[in-house]
């Protein structure tokens, strides 16, 4: 178990280390940084200026080994723009892309985990297809679109929840809703699939001879075994979630990680955008390791001698 | 996993229902995409602004000459709506290749070779997962400008993972089968065997796949040109349509509406249809 854990972390921090390659990679592609930084008026003085001052006169490994050493220390540079720095920007905006990655994790699992049960339970019926074409639904769903139209719905025709901004938990319904899209359909097949298994095995078999009530087998006997990978990819779906919300959140304005990489990247506000992508590649990681810890600890014998 | 999805008894019915609509869908997208300069009924790029925004035939004040109506430069509706049809097809289809060439690749020389190889293609696929795919290449894109080759290239880039992912596991199981042995036996040469045994044993699975990848770049295409970051204006794709026409969507909601459900029923189309090839070939996709 120690052993194995031991493994993971070691692909873990070379993932990271290698991430951080990337990234590094992906926002010199632009050629001259200097150039793009001091806009479009400045003089060759000016760019050589900018130049020295944000260290792009050295060279591209020392600026990297810069960047990750002091990285390593929670040190992700300066923004160009905001004069800030960039760790305490993303602390500042990351609480946001959390709320509504964990209310659009809420909302799916509220959704799926039901749906799939029903589904299962119903197998080959016109219930279980109903789930299924659920599933199809939001997989094809466009979520910006499915975001616009909640707002022309549920915001300006019915007026129940608010347009856009982060004032209050309102504000994160709609936008929870429509992130919630994009994990239900795997979600629920997974329940499905997982009870279907499940109430086809020999213990269910056992306990229906034991004249337990439905509700007992449904719920502890099966669904705690086919909850055990549902529970794993909800973790991983999370990270996909934090990754994805990006579009979401300039839909509807709410200040989070993804709108400030986004507002970033319009202003070549390199240093933020690379430790974006470094910090959401990061939490991702954090998030399998912790779904395959919860599949140990909640199946015993993934846990081995 | 595996054997959950084990398909029991007949799947006609509505099952094969839905193969033959998203059939149907694939098929009409298919020609307009090729045939679009041909069957539009007006230019797709002409703006008339003593034309503006006239609503589609379905409500009142419609103009006969524009069946969908017209955007907020007097463009028409339908005309643009069939050149974005057009254009998220080539997209699908072109990113698909590029990440179908890389995830195959990976993925059956990982499966096939195993030992350090295997390690590093998991590696690779791992690293690949946890890389936000949307925010890399909305950066890419601001970074270098926006431009159709760009995009495909970028998106091919990021959208390789499930391919590797079922390519090495299927070539995992053909592996070890009879006749790879005896193609072995009978002294064929190791790229031999992986372009004419193994390949043409998973290229079932593959083919679902590719539908499913097809797909899901239709939808980021869509996600990055509403943004402003995917195709570059005035080309008529579905999700610039709808980012131009957001301003307008309180007024005249169809504005976004008939964009969007030309991109959801296409979407879902292929879906339908790669389903329905997965009961056929009684292929996995997922990973």
């Amino acid at each position: 178990m120690l052993q194995f854990f031991a493994r993971r972390l070691i692909v873990a921090i070379l993932v990271a280390a290698t991430v951080m390659v990337l990234a590094f990679a992906l926002t010199r592609l632009s050629g001259d940084l200097a150039i793009s930084i001091a806009g479009p008026n400045a003089t060759q003085a000016d760019v050589e200026i900018v130049r020295k001052a944000y260290g792009l006169d050295k060279p591209l490994s020392v600026q990297f080994f810069d960047w990750v050493g002091r990285a390593a220390t929670g040190d992700l540079g300066d923004s160009y723009f905001f004069k800030k720095r960039v760790a305490d920007l993303i602390a500042e905006r990351m609480p946001v892309t959390f709320t509504l990655g964990l209310t659009g994790l809420v909302i799916a699992l509220v959704v799926s985990l039901p749906l799939g049960i029903l589904a299962a339970v119903r197998e080959n019926t016109s219930l279980d297809r109903g789930v299924q074409l659920v599933a199809l639904i939001g997989q094809a769903m466009p979520s910006f679109w499915l975001g616009l139209l909640l707002m022309i719905t549920l915001g300006l025709q019915l007026g129940w929840l608010p347009i856009s901004g982060t004032g209050s938990w309102q504000h994160y319904v709609m936008p929870g809703i429509v992130l919630a899209f994009s994990a239900i359909p795997a979600l629920t097949r997974l329940t499905r699939a997982g009870m279907i298994q499940a109430l086809g095995s020999d213990y269910i078999r056992t306990a229906r001879a034991k004249g337990l009530s439905r509700a007992a087998i449904l719920l502890k006997h099966a669904l705690r075994n086919a909850a055990i990978p549902v529970v794993a990819i909800a973790a991983v779906q999370l990270g996909f979630m934090l990754g994805g919300s990006i579009v979401i959140e300039q839909v509807f304005a709410l200040h989070g990680v993804g709108f400030l990489a986004w507002e970033s990247i319009g202003k070549n506000d390199f240093p933020v955008v690379q430790a974006v992508v470094l910090v959401l590649a990061v939490i991702y990681v954090a998030l399998t390791m912790l779904a395959d810890l919860m599949n140990a600890v909640l199946d015993p014998r993934l846990r081995g001698p | 996993m595996s054997t959950v999805s084990v398909i029991t008894g007949p799947r006609r019915g509505w099952r094969s229902a839905g193969t033959w609509i998203g059939a149907a869908i694939v098929g009409v997208a298919t020609v307009c995409a090729i045939f679009a300069p041909l069957i539009v009924p007006h230019d797709p790029f002409t703006q008339d602004l003593s034309k503006r925004l006239l609503p589609p035939f379905w409500m009142a004040g419609t103009n006969p000459d524009h069946l969908l109506g017209t955007d907020q430069l007097g463009r028409d509706y339908l005309s643009r709506l069939i050149w974005g049809c057009r254009i998220s097809m080539l997209i699908g289809i072109t990113v698909t290749i590029v990440s179908g060439l890389i995830g195959i690749t990976l993925g059956v020389l990982g499966g096939f070779l195993g030992g350090r190889v295997d390690d590093a293609v998991l590696f690779a696929i791992t690293t690949r997962l946890s890389i936000p795919v949307v925010l890399v290449a909305l950066a890419v894109v601001g970074l270098l400008g926006s431009s159709m080759a760009l995009l495909v290239l970028t998106l091919g880039l990021l959208l390789w993972d499930r391919f590797a992912v079922v390519a090495r596991s299927t070539t995992m199981q053909v592996r070890n089968l009879d006749f790879v042995a005896a193609a072995w036996c009978a002294g064929c040469s190791r790229a031999r065997i992986l372009l004419g045994e193994v390949l043409p044993n998973i290229a079932s699975h593959l083919v679902v796949v590719a539908t499913l990848e097809i797909a899901l770049a239709i939808l980021l295409e869509a996600a990055l040109s509403f943004l402003g970051l995917g195709v570059p204006p005035p080309l008529p794709s579905w999700g610039l349509m709808i980012a131009e026409a957001k301003d307008y969507m309180f007024f005249s909601p169809w504005v976004i509406v008939i964009p969007g459900v030309a991109l959801f029923v296409l979407v879902l189309g292929i879906n339908l249809l790669g389903d329905g090839l997965r009961d056929l070939f009684g292929a996995r996709s997922d990973p």
